[in-house]
């Protein structure tokens, strides 16, 4: 990167690229081959920036300069002002929301400053589609020292060392997981990639694969040195077109630098990978599940043992793990385990990715030391709950986690303590909810979901979690009675009791863990069939308050079914037989004079 | 559904697409995700012809068909629209955004308009989840929407052809 003297980093992340960020470099091209400036300023889209809330992101380097929310419109003055004039445009530079201050660095955002970014090293700093830009970040350093200078004993040694556990859900210890794949005897092994990103509101791999797909190749290559394996697969979703493309991008260009296929770097040992694609099936991020799709079958999960390590693609042995672990491989081996192991809590090490979304100000992807508490990842780093309103739960891990309510803020987040507060770690999805959320509502709606990704074939989890979401369905729809909650209990109980993979095992979950922790919302729902926080419609209506109404007309303008009557500056009616209770009329309402009533 | 006959040019289409996997069993998914690619959804008929020329039973078939979201046996819209009801898309309203797009299309999820302009889906998450609410017409990627909005967004489909509208 050393022949430009200004780098522009346009976000080419999913979030960005739906709000034309290929558009704005391509405007920034045209502009500054205008000015002559085509050679001396390089314009490249970056992989995720993390930022999503903001977005567009547009970072001018070296001053780090941080515009947010750019329109292609912008680009002629970020060229014409900052890039000609060296005046950053500041109406697009990041405002601190509290102190509304400028941050024209993005290095004193707080949301970058607790931020220990490794398995994201490279996301929104490099091209994700020219393998030197890697290379020049210590790219292939650690598969070129594990092949000449290492056994593949001693780097499952140096990975078992750093404390690496699984970052799909898990948790599982890295190392020994590919020891034990090295320690099973067959002519043909597998290395498998777990791309298969479930969980609805995660979507830290899909930014890895986009942002940084060499680190993970890398990874898959120095894991089939250990365990014995020549073949890799990656197995990916297929509504994730972008990643898919810049994967297969990666994979051609390590081809052809030697870093795939035959005698890798002139040391005799060959991998190559391939992709194979997924169709929709949250069960097969569950490996068992994930091998057979991989056959062409449909996705059940298996009994285990036999574990993928002695039996698994094809009846090989199968080292299959996620995105984000492999992603952190190639710096354990640069920096070493000690290194590694020196950031996180005793049994959790490291960084975790999680995917910070929902009711909450900074939404986006961002990468924090283990150990982390949670009040510090959603007011320091997520920048407080949205609209101002107040916490109430965080929901981590997904379909199959539970929930954090605020007694939980001051928690350090690893593995261990997130089981031990009735939720799990999961992929690191977390949805941060507020008072206007009805956790009833949120349990049915986590329960739906894995109604519907339920493959069938445990009856437990077939028809228990359908019978859990009629209850729950009873109950948001005011005809739930108190011995119902027992039922609730008993049968998730059972369900996790007797299902056979994890799906089952935990699908339950956000039901327990709500009904633990918001006991009163449940006992309101039944028993004097209220929603206290006013989303299940059933228990909803809406009225006007005629002494609070101005007739302003804007519930009236605003209603999509015309429930709304009343003459200019009197007091306005809805018509209960017409109304849809869309709530609209409550929330646009700017004298508080629409009710739930 | 009633039975379709398939012309020798599809049938020519998929038989090309087994053979490119080397009519190979196990290579069935991907076979699947070609087909559909070509031809947009995968009746009966197709499954059929699939299993004959990778030599696997129509169940078999079948039974991957059905299993996977992904994968489609009813044929969709001219403007396939979908609503993302990942958890942070739902948090942030994306039911009452689905409850408008059925009202003023007068259609359920999975189902197309009669005259075939739009379907109606629901999608996992596209992990645009700072955009949320996020639907999803075509390729093209709409966030933010609010239920007071989806009137416009049909409205641009409607009348031959996607304007330029904003997108955040």
């Amino acid at each position: 990167m050393a022949e430009y003297n200004m780098h522009i980093l346009v976000c080419g992340g999913t979030g960005c690229k739906a709000s034309q960020s290929e558009l704005i470099k391509t405007n920034f091209k045209t502009r500054l081959n205008e000015f002559g400036l085509a050679d001396e300023i390089q314009v490249i889209l970056t992989g995720c920036f993390g930022f999503c809330e903001k977005g567009p992101i547009v970072k001018i380097l070296p001053d780090n300069t941080f515009y947010t929310q750019v329109t292609p419109e912008d680009v002629d003055e970020i060229v014409e002002e900052h890039i000609i004039k060296g005046r950053k445009v500041e109406r697009l530079l990041y405002k601190d929301p509290e102190t509304h201050e400028i941050v024209g660095d993005s290095k004193g955002m707080d949301f970058y400053k607790k931020q220990i970014r490794i398995a994201l090293r490279n996301c929104g700093f490099i091209n994700p589609e020219n393998i030197e830009e890697y290379i020049g970040r210590d790219g292939y350093a650690a598969l070129g020292t594990c092949l000449s200078e290492k056994t593949p004993d001693e780097v499952i040694r140096m990975i078992k060392d750093s404390g690496l556990r699984g970052r799909g859900g898990g948790g599982f210890p890295t190392g020994l997981k590919w020891e034990l794949t090295r320690k099973s005897v067959s002519d043909q092994k597998y290395v498998v990639c777990n791309a298969d990103e479930g969980d609805p509101g995660a979507f830290m791999d899909r930014s890895i694969l986009e942002g940084d797909p060499h680190s993970v190749l890398e990874s898959m290559a120095i894991c089939g040195y250990c365990i014995g394996a020549d073949k890799g697969l990656v197995y990916i979703r297929a509504e994730y077109p972008l990643a898919i493309e810049r994967l297969k991008i990666a994979i051609n260009q390590a081809r052809e630098y030697g870093l795939l296929g035959n005698d890798i770097l002139g040391t005799g040992f060959n991998f190559d990978i391939e992709i194979r694609y997924g169709a929709g099936a949250f069960v097969c991020g569950e490996e068992t599940a994930l091998i057979h799709s991989m056959e062409g079958k449909r996705g059940e999960p298996g009994v285990k043992p036999p574990f993928p390590a002695e039996k698994g693609y094809n009846g090989k042995p199968t080292n299959v793990n996620n995105v984000e672990t492999f992603a952190n491989i190639p710096v354990i081996i640069n920096k070493g385990a000690e290194w590694f192991a020196s950031i996180g809590t005793a049994n959790s090490k490291g960084t975790k990715v999680f995917a910070l979304a929902g009711k909450i100000n900074n939404v986006g992807l961002i990468e924090v030391p283990m150990g982390i508490t949670l009040r510090e990842i959603i007011y320091d780093i997520g920048g407080g709950i949205k609209d101002g309103r107040e916490f109430k739960a965080v929901q981590t891990g997904g379909p199959s986690g539970g929930c954090l309510t605020k007694s939980f803020l001051d928690t350090p987040i690893d593995y261990d303590n997130l089981v031990a507060a009735g939720s799990m770690m999961g992929s690191g999805g977390m949805i941060v909810l507020d008072d206007s959320d009805c956790m009833v509502a949120i349990a049915k709606f986590y329960l739906e979901f894995t109604l519907d990704e339920s493959c069938g074939k445990c009856t437990p989890c077939r028809i228990g979690n359908k019978r859990l979401y009629e209850i729950l369905e009873k109950i948001t729809e005011g005809n739930g009675k108190l011995e119902d909650l027992d039922r609730l209990r008993m049968l998730s109980t059972v369900i996790k009791d007797t299902s056979l993979c994890g799906l089952g095992q935990t699908s339950p979950n956000p039901v327990l863990s709500t009904l633990d922790h918001f006991y009163d919302e449940y006992l309101a729902h039944v028993t004097t069939h209220k929603c206290l926080a006013g989303q299940c419609k059933a228990l909803v209506n809406y009225a006007i308050d005629t002494d609070r109404c101005t007739g302003c007309t804007l519930c009236f303008r605003n209603c999509p079914v015309g429930a709304i009557s009343g003459e200019r500056r009197a007091p306005h009616y809805i018509d209960k037989s017409l109304c849809i209770k869309c709530g609209v009329c409550f929330e646009k309402c700017k004298f508080d004079a629409v009710l739930i009533a | 559904m009633s039975k379709i006959k398939l012309s020798e040019k599809t049938i020519g289409i998929i038989q090309q697409v087994c053979s490119d996997f080397r009519n190979e069993g196990s290579e069935l998914i991907n076979v699947l995700h070609q087909v559909q690619g070509k031809l947009g959804y995968l009746p009966a008929e197709v499954q059929e012809v699939i299993a004959k020329e990778l030599n696997i039973s129509v169940a078999k078939v079948y039974g991957v068909v059905t299993f996977y979201s992904f994968f489609t046996m009813i044929p969709m819209g001219e403007h396939p629209i979908s609503i993302c009801m990942g958890t942070a898309c739902y948090v942030r309203g994306s039911e009452q955004v689905l409850a408008e797009f059925k009202r003023q299309l007068s259609i359920e999820v999975g189902q197309s308009t009669a005259d075939n302009k739009f379907s109606l889906n629901c999608l996992r998450c596209v992990g645009a989840c700072g955009l949320a609410p996020v639907v999803m017409v075509g390729e093209k990627v709409y966030g933010r929407v609010s239920p007071q909005q989806v009137k416009n967004i049909i409205a641009e489909y409607k009348e031959g052809g996607a304007s330029e509208a904003k997108t955040a």
